[in-house]
């Protein structure tokens, strides 16, 4: 186990000061200022074409910030050594489908300096955490559409990085593979993994710790679950959404 | 660059390869057949002695134009060059792996087709094969480059495969494989002078009547390794680690 200094030291695992992103004269993010805690699963949750997805690429390096500033583990999003520290996984699965799972892993595994024996345990792992087991040898390409996700995760899983940055990781899935995915998700957690999780599922986000919830690249409100149900007094999730999405945008919680 | 990553990269596009055996079978037998085609099409002995070897250096750079454009593109499309520009992975590592996988299919390549050309089919050389051999990888490592850029530029598989055509044939029209470059107009030889092509074909001219390497041949061959560097360089500032 690594100390919590090593993992990017005390404050925030991410933290957004006035982000926008601007695509076409489009606003994508909206001046997000915002953190996100260590060793929690924090949910992004919002409707298709928020700008969820536009705020994890940002966070991996991969998109161009228009204005404001973006930190990950104490470093600029993006920043060359935070290559091997972040795992990310997108919505589809972004894997070799012409290679066997293993050679995938073996693949991605060597990408992120991994050798000799450390890769076999560390393939053996994650294998085994995703229940994978099995299938090494068949073609990903081969794969049913649970097993293509889960190879995708195994992939971000496979550096034990420090922050995992999941994009709708559980959307289509069924709801077995669902529960066990959130369960391995806190299990990460519990052992000093930062997580961030989109989804547009309103009742995927009860399982997260924190909920941010976002609509039009702004935020809505950054609270655990519970808590957004009292402030807003709605029966469930989804109606607390619609209840802050109708409010002025200026409420939107810092 | 680290060798290290860029030798696991070309092994990654190897495998890849070698879970699609209809894709190495083209590779490998395409050229040869088109060149068993070309001896009974030209039938007179002194006319496929001279046409032949210009063949035999354009057949490698059409089929690893469209096999690098096209595995580059899905690349991109499947979102697994995001995921690797995510990771700590080079630019250069990862070109330097494409060269080298497809360095070693066309090495695979050409010897197949040269033993067939001056073994069967009737091809004589002045002196050894090893030049032309050479000339014929670099012909081909050209091709993989130039796909490789072009791929920059295609948003679809659809657009990769129409880059063959679009890129491939005015070369060979210009290149001298139709007419001598000597008896084109001004313009059109100007135009075939900065098409890297034309070089390709010029030396492996100058091969079948020369029994060694020549100033003009290592003149041809500087060229086209300066096309396959620029090509390469485009190819990696067109690799964007970060998009808009």
């Amino acid at each position: 186990m690594t100390s919590a200094e090593e993992r990017g030291g005390p404050g925030p695992v991410i933290a957004g000061h006035a982000l926008a992103v601007r695509r076409g004269g489009q606003v994508i993010l909206d001046d997000l200022t915002f953190s996100v805690g260590r060793g929690q699963v924090t949910g992004l949750l919002g409707p298709s074409g928020c700008g969820k997805t536009t705020l994890m690429r940002v966070l991996v390096g991969v998109q161009v910030i228009t204005a404001g500033s973006a930190t990950v583990l104490g470093h600029p999003a993006g920043h060359p050594r935070l290559r091997d520290r972040v795992g990310y996984a997108t919505q589809s699965p972004a894997v070799y489908t012409d290679l066997t799972l293993g050679e995938n892993l073996a693949y991605f595994g060597t990408v992120l300096g991994l050798r000799g024996r450390r890769l076999g345990e560390a393939i053996a792992q994650t294998i085994a955490r995703l229940d994978l087991g099995g299938l090494e040898r068949r073609l990903v390409g081969t794969f049913s559409g649970g097993q293509l996700a889960r190879v995708g995760l195994a992939v971000a899983l496979l550096g034990r990085p420090d922050l995992l940055i999941l994009d709708e990781p559980t959307v289509g899935l069924d709801p077995v593979l669902r529960r066990d995915l959130w369960e391995l998700f806190h299990e990460l957690a519990a052992a000093g993994t930062s997580l961030l999780v989109s989804s547009h599922v309103m009742d995927e986000a009860a399982r997260c710790d924190i909920l941010l919830f976002m609509r039009q690249g702004r935020f809505l409100a950054k609270a655990p679950p519970a808590e957004i149900l009292t402030q807003t007094g709605a029966p469930d999730l989804e109606s607390a959404f619609l209840t802050l999405a109708t409010r002025a945008p200026e409420t939107a919680a810092r | 660059m680290r060798p290290l990553l860029a030798a696991a990269t070309a092994r990654r596009v190897l495998l890849q390869l070698r879970h699609d055996p209809r894709t190495i079978a083209m590779m490998l037998v395409v050229p040869s057949v088109m060149m068993i085609l070309l001896r009974y099409v030209v039938s007179n002995p002194l006319l496929l002695n001279r046409v032949g070897p210009e063949y035999i250096g354009v057949f490698p750079f059409v089929i690893m134009f469209i096999v690098a454009a096209i595995t580059t593109q899905r690349e991109r499309a499947r979102g697994t060059l995001e995921r690797l520009m995510a990771m700590p992975l080079g630019k250069l590592d990862l070109l330097a792996g494409y060269a080298l996988a497809f360095g070693l299919m066309a090495c695979v390549q050409v010897t197949l087709v040269l033993v067939i050309s001056l073994a069967w089919l009737g091809v004589t050389l002045p002196g050894s094969a090893v030049p032309m051999a050479v000339i014929a990888v670099l012909d081909a490592i050209l091709g993989m480059s130039s796909g490789l850029f072009a791929s920059a530029f295609a948003r679809t598989e659809f657009q990769a495969v129409q880059f063959m055509p679009a890129f491939v044939l005015p070369q060979a029209l210009l290149g001298g494989l139709v007419v001598p470059r000597a008896q084109m107009t001004d313009v059109l030889r100007w135009l075939s002078d900065v098409l890297p092509l034309s070089y390709a074909v010029d030396a492996m001219q100058r091969i079948t009547t020369a029994s060694s390497w020549t100033d003009a041949i290592v003149g041809d061959v500087a060229v086209i390794l300066a096309f396959t560097v620029a090509a390469l360089v485009g190819g990696a500032l067109t690799l964007r680690r970060q998009t808009r």
